[in-house]
């Protein structure tokens, strides 16, 4: 048996906090939604970590349903900044602070 | 396998995973920061593997590596270039309580999974090898996890609807009614 599973949780817990990180330092919305997707992926090494302990699938398919739910916010999010993009705002999340475009 | 081997692809497999991560959130050109997400979800899926989760593994490289990654990198390419240097004019105090405050997210993970689950993560126990198969993910799927699977199918569904939504030209005002919104889109390149 190789590593130990509370080293799957440390990369785990790695990932959601450089996901963090990402999400409040970076002003690019396209940035942002990418460490949006690093911090759903870190949740899933978690789950699925989890399920190898208890030997039960339940976990992964949470992951699986994790991952349909990532693709869709991907669909809208891209959407949104291409409709931001059109609308000739400028792309950085510390100004689009009005809901009105 | 043996037990070496198994700790070098881990080893490999997980700071492939952190380091693509942390230059994920630390490039300044978007499309570099999408190429180096897609290193960091195929090392991800080496770290399924080695938990035996096959199935997850390969929709891993399917669903994210391919077609999320090649929608990213289509709207960046459509957007243009729009450098966003992370450090630009030195550290600020929004980035430094940014990293404060990852850093405390950490460190809350961290306590948290050891206080709650340290005991019982020493040793994986033994499974079979149809654990993560694909015939058994769709059997867990269809009969314990079934209102799961059909809410994703809704997920889906309202997914693509909003993405036609917003992406259709209905609700703006055209500036030139003649050409098409993509000729539109490439003439406001900044």
């Amino acid at each position: 048996m190789g590593p130990n599973l509370t080293w799957y949780l440390a990369v785990s817990a790695f990932l959601f906090a450089i996901g963090a990180l990402g999400v409040m330092l970076r002003r690019s919305p396209l940035i942002v939604l990418l460490s949006i997707e690093i911090m759903l992926n870190g949740a899933n090494l978690a789950l699925i970590t989890f399920s190898r302990n208890h030997a039960d699938m339940s976990g992964q398919i949470f992951a699986l349903a994790v991952m349909a739910v990532a693709a869709s916010e991907v669909v809208v999010g891209l959407g949104l900044i291409v409709a931001v993009h059109r609308r000739k705002l400028e792309l950085d999340v510390d100004k689009l602070s009005t809901l009105r475009g | 396998m043996g037990n070496a081997l198994v700790w070098a692809v881990w080893f490999v497999a997980a700071f492939a995973c952190l380091g693509s991560a942390a230059a994920v959130v630390s490039f300044s050109n978007p499309f570099y920061s999408a190429l180096a997400l897609i290193g960091n979800l195929g090392s991800l899926a080496v770290l399924y593997l080695l938990l035996s989760a096959e199935f997850v593994a390969a929709a891993q490289v399917l669903v994210y590596a391919g077609a999320v990654m090649v929608m990213f990198l289509f709207v960046i390419a459509y957007l243009g270039r729009h450098a966003d240097a992370p450090w630009a004019g030195g550290p600020s105090w929004q980035a430094l309580g940014a990293v404060a405050a990852a850093g405390a997210l950490m460190v809350e993970i961290v306590v948290v999974v050891g206080l709650k689950a340290s005991g019982r993560l020493s040793n994986a126990p033994d499974v079979t090898a149809a654990f993560g198969s694909p015939s058994e993910v769709g059997r867990v799927f269809l009969s314990d996890h079934l209102l799961a699977f059909e809410i994703t199918s809704i997920v889906l569904l309202a997914a693509a609807v909003g993405g036609v939504v917003l992406g259709s030209h209905a609700h703006e005002d055209p500036p030139k009614p003649a050409s098409s919104g993509l000729l539109q889109g490439e003439g406001r390149a900044r």
